[in-house]
């Protein structure tokens, strides 16, 4: 299962204010990425307060919530992301 | 986080401030509305209404009331709820352009994956986002059970959605939350437990193939409320729930009398018919002149220009119009002039609740000074009765509030209780009208008793009627040895009054002959007699004249002697 190298996988990680999960779970994206899409990927973070409308528009219901947007199909996966094994597994990042 | 609204100053008498529904006739049960600013779970199965009611809450709010509000949907989108509600009459759409409502969709993937510890704060992020864009006051989450059942663990959903309610509060927005019947719970996933306000519960039930809708208010704290189960339907102006009516027993009392439209009916009753705003039930046997009866009344009331509201639950109005014609009461001509309005439905067509919610809506609408209702108990099918009793004791109860004269039909069974009705409403009759049939002498006959009418004299006699070309005329009162008299006996016994009044005539018609002839031979006989003396009169006159001619005469010659022989006399 090997994406095209030149494609980037790209990332949305949706959070709820500066707090400890929220570190939490970036800090949890961040070393899965680097360890397994070092240089190719893409990830963003939101703040859900301070763009709400985001969080409508994609139909948030939790914090933190891990979106992979490319490539598709979009992927989701909810939670601080510490269960490493099921974030590789539902983003579909190769091993 | 979201904005903190006081929930309330510090009132010197803390009262439990209310938030009208505007859902008809709710306000009534719950004493004003829902509690402000608290939550209030409406819980129910699957079809009972709970969105929609949800939905009225939160569209009235932001139509009458000037509170905008926000729904946050689980189960259905936007789109599908504008939908849903534009069979209610409500037009979603205008007033999320009018910005007096918001509606916000969470779609929840049952296969969400998760990974680790997380929070529903977005939700909270996105319900304070509606929230702030309409100025809300008002919110529902429907259904916000959803939320279970997926891979979300159950203690951290529990432990958000006590969050979310507490929330709600600190928000100042009066909140309604839906939740799907559990089985041996209010709800599926017990949110009953974090809502401790106010609880109602809705449900809809089959009996005898009609579906009832019901709505009790299982708890309602810090509040007087009604406990019973009210029916309820959705009609074409939304939710309407019964009764409509007040829960209190103090309407005010007419004195003014109506004409019940039989002259001599009227007489019986006091001289002046029924009072106004009372009830009136007319019971009788099948062909007794009930609906006969009814149409007088109606007439009665059309000619002093009021507005009569005919339910007819067994005729359609062109026949009881084209009956009516046949002894003489010519219904047609108020309805042209607008007076009269029949409302016809068979019985059966819809289920109870939604008939006397049919009927309390056209009431509203004629807005009439006398209904009739005929008959009452063609609502029975099956073993309603009790139902049927609770229901029409508001209908009766609504009449009366609003000062309207009711005249109800009871059909009563051959055979059943003659002073009974199926439908066991008597204990509200003001005035109760009985007619029967009376069977003697090989034939029926139309008698007409008041069984009772309250705050009035009234007639305790049996009176015969009949229908006649002229309308119903009461007949005079004959009591034989077995009562009174009717149909041929009475006819029979007019007769015989007839014949002796006219033996009587002849006989005083003789005696006068008698009396004259009397007097005619008098006066013959007096005639005669009075010839007779005046011929014996005149007889003894004459004998009397003779004797003294005579006695003359001797005389007369006595002197001639004596002056002949020259003697002495005496005489000269």
């Amino acid at each position: 299962m090997n994406a095209v190298a030149s494609e980037k996988t790209a990332f949305l990680l949706y959070v709820a204010g500066p707090s400890a999960r929220t570190s939490f779970a970036i800090s949890n994206i961040r070393n899965i990425c680097e360890e397994y899409l070092k240089d190719c990927y893409d990830l963003q973070v939101i703040d859900i307060y301070q763009q709400p409308e985001l969080a409508e528009a994609a139909n948030i219901i939790a914090a933190p919530t891990l979106v992979r947007k490319l490539p598709p199909p979009s992927r989701r996966v909810v939670g601080d992301l510490s269960d490493r094994d099921r974030v590789l597994s539902v983003m579909d990042v190769a091993r | 986080m979201a904005g903190n609204e006081p929930v309330a100053d510090l009132p010197i008498l803390p009262k439990l401030s209310k938030c009208p529904t505007g859902i008809s006739g709710l306000d009534d049960v719950t004493g004003g509305g829902l509690p402000r600013h608290r939550l209030t779970l409406v819980c129910g199965g699957a079809g009972c209404g709970k969105t929609l009611f949800s939905l009225e809450f939160i569209i009235r709010g932001a139509m009458e009331f000037g509170e905008p509000g926000v729904v946050m949907s689980f189960d259905e989108t936007a789109e599908e709820l504008t939908q849903n509600v534009a069979s209610l009459g409500f037009d979603l759409r205008t007033l999320v352009a009018e910005k007096k409502l918001a509606i916000v969709y969470v779609l929840i993937n049952p296969q969400e994956q998760v990974s680790g510890h997380f929070d529903l704060e977005p939700l909270f992020v996105r319900l304070n986002y509606a929230i702030k864009s309409v100025a809300a006051k008002r919110l529902a989450l429907d259904t916000l059970e959803a939320v279970f059942g997926n891979s979300f663990s159950e203690v951290t959903l529990r432990s958000e959605i006590q969050r979310l309610f507490r929330w709600t509060k600190d928000c100042g927005v009066t909140t309604i939350v839906t939740g799907e019947r559990g089985r041996d719970q209010l709800t599926r996933h017990g949110l009953e437990e974090y809502i401790s306000d106010c609880v109602i519960s809705l449900d809809h039930r089959v009996v005898d193939q009609v579906t009832t809708r019901r709505l009790r208010v299982v708890k309602y704290r810090g509040t007087v409320h009604g406990t019973n189960e009210y029916p309820f339907i959705f009609g074409s102006n939304g939710i309407s729930v019964l009764p409509v009516t007040s829960l209190a027993l103090n309407h005010a009392a007419s004195s003014e009398r109506i004409s019940t439209g039989v002259h001599r009916l009227d007489t019986m009753l006091g001289g002046q018919g029924f009072f106004r705003g009372s009830s009136v039930l007319l019971s009788g046997t099948a062909g007794t002149g009930k609906t006969t009866l009814a149409a007088h009344f109606v007439r009665a009331a059309c000619e002093r220009q009021e507005r009569c509201l005919y339910f007819a639950f067994e005729e359609a109005p062109a026949q009881i119009q084209r009956n009516m014609t046949s002894v003489g009461v010519d219904l047609s001509q108020p309805v042209r002039a607008g007076l009269l309005t029949f409302e016809a439905t068979r019985p059966s067509a819809t289920g109870l609740e939604a008939h006397l919610l049919f009927m309390h809506q056209a009431v509203m609408a004629v807005k009439p000074s006398v209904v009739v209702v005929d008959p009452l108990n063609a609502f029975i099918s099956g073993n309603n009765a009790l139902e049927v009793k609770a229901l029409l004791v508001r209908l009766i109860d609504f009449l009366k509030s609003h000062g309207i004269t009711g005249l109800f039909t009871s059909l009563t069974g051959r055979g059943s209780e003659q002073e009974g009705t199926d439908t066991e409403v008597s204990s509200l009759i003001d005035t109760w009208l009985i007619v029967r049939d009376i069977e003697a002498h090989g034939e029926r006959n139309r008698g007409l008793t008041i069984l009772k009418s309250r705050g009035m004299a009234h007639s305790n006699q049996i009176r015969e009627f009949k229908l006649t070309n002229d309308g119903i005329a009461l007949c005079d009162v004959f009591v034989g040895e077995d009562g009174v008299l009717m149909g041929t006996a009475r006819m029979a016994r007019e007769a015989e009054e007839d014949f002796a009044q006219r033996r009587r005539s002849q006989e005083i018609e003789r005696l006068e002959r008698t009396l004259a002839e009397k007097e005619r031979a008098f006066a013959a006989q007096s005639q005669a007699l009075q010839a007779a003396y005046a011929a014996d009169r005149n007889n003894i006159r004459q004998a009397m004249d003779d004797l003294a001619e005579a006695d003359t005469s001797r005389v007369k010659s006595h002197l001639v002697q004596a002056r002949n022989r020259f003697a002495d006399s005496s005489e000269t």
